[in-house]
């Protein structure tokens, strides 16, 4: 049982420590170890708290950490208190890198920051995170997410519909993340029951 | 007036009434911790930014440990670490907990099953975006390509891909060093 709390700290740390790219290039590491490497989550689960924490307050990181900590523990299981347990290790875990690293910056590393060497670590950091982005993308267009059209040609057809249009209604119209979230379970609602 | 309680409190409310992501606090952050409470300056302020933003971790809480630690150390980072932490944390884990109990009801399924692909989108679009303000041209757009063919169809671990993403930044960077000193010489 320790085990999974235990593989719970060690995963959020490295993801609290090779999280380039805020909560977006987070978002690959977290989908890869929770969905992929450890199946705490399924990827519908996984699409779901992204969802949520897009319409709650707080950063996308933390939000995913407290959920996948305790869906981890309840799935396996356990009650709510152990499974809030889980959550508060993975948070824990997930801010952990940061206080130690900007800590350490803070008091030794302030004036490395701006070297040309730091910096173009960085510059060899950026189009890697898109590269993470996109896969993260690709691993979501799944049949858990959109179904297949031979197992569901109704709900396969809607789903192609909505993300079309949310990505045109979120990057050419502006139209705000959640009114679009709120539109598609809307329409979830009217045509996928 | 404990400082300690203060900064927390400060971060507490920032957490509390940011929606969608760490970038969308700056403003609020600026507004309280800049010109409110003058616990940094507005050119700090912008280095702070830029650093939490190259950093790894989640963006809110490194500019969180930043201005925390400048006020009052460790304890001060991590007071206003959990502040910044906490109003998140308590929500999603109430949600967690009553969502468990709502999945099976179908009408939430049913809308849930129009949410996922739109979430999709919620990312694509900023693959995009990211891919612009990174300025990738022709001959830098096999990077991304290449590491999202490795996670998505090899399966490798994206951790991988930062670790050799950082040291491929790192050797360019040297290289790029020693051609600037070599021709100064010159």
């Amino acid at each position: 049982m320790n085990m999974i709390f235990i593989s719970l700290f060690i995963t959020f740390f490295e993801i609290g420590l090779f999280g380039f790219g805020g909560g977006y290039g987070m978002l690959s590491l977290i989908q890869h170890e929770t969905v992929e490497t450890h199946h705490w989550l399924s990827t519908a689960e996984f699409t779901d708290i992204v969802a949520i924490s897009q319409m709650t307050p707080g950063p996308i990181g933390i939000n995913s950490a407290t959920y996948c900590g305790y869906t981890a523990i309840h799935n396996a299981g356990y009650g709510h208190l152990m499974a809030t347990l889980g959550s508060a290790t993975a948070t824990f875990a997930l801010v952990l890198p940061s206080l130690i690293l900007m800590i350490l910056i803070s008091k030794m590393f302030m004036k490395y920051m701006n070297t040309p060497l730091v910096q173009s670590v960085f510059t060899g950091l950026r189009p890697a995170v898109v590269g993470l982005l996109a896969a993260a993308t690709l691993l979501l267009c799944n049949k858990e997410n959109f179904s297949t059209p031979m197992e569901n040609p109704w709900q396969f057809f809607i789903s192609c519909a909505l993300l079309i249009a949310t990505a045109i209604g979120t990057g050419y119209l502006k139209i705000n993340p959640i009114r679009m979230i709120c539109y598609a379970g809307i329409a979830g609602l009217l045509l996928l029951y | 007036m404990n400082i300690y309680w203060e900064s927390f409190r400060t971060f507490f409310k920032i957490g509390i009434f940011t929606l969608g992501g760490g970038y969308a606090m700056i403003p609020l952050i600026e507004e309280e911790v800049v010109n409110k409470k003058q616990w940094v300056s507005k050119d700090e302020m912008l280095d702070l930014i830029a650093i939490a933003q190259s950093c790894p971790g989640v963006f809110a809480i490194n500019i969180a440990t930043f201005i925390g630690y400048k006020l009052n150390k460790v304890r001060g980072a991590i007071a206003t670490t959990i502040g910044t932490a906490l109003p998140s944390f308590l929500i999603i884990l109430a949600i967690a907990i009553f969502f468990s109990q709502f999945k099976d009801n179908p009408y939430v399924a049913a809308i849930f099953r129009g949410i996922r692909p739109a979430v999709v989108a919620l990312i694509a679009v900023p693959t995009f975006r990211l891919g612009q303000r990174a300025k990738l041209n022709r001959y830098t757009i096999w990077i991304p390509i290449v590491c999202a063919l490795a996670i998505w169809a090899l399966g490798v671990s994206p951790i991988y891909i930062i670790i050799i993403a950082a040291l491929a930044g790192f050797a360019y960077g040297k290289i790029f060093v020693r051609r600037d000193t070599e021709t100064q010489r010159k």
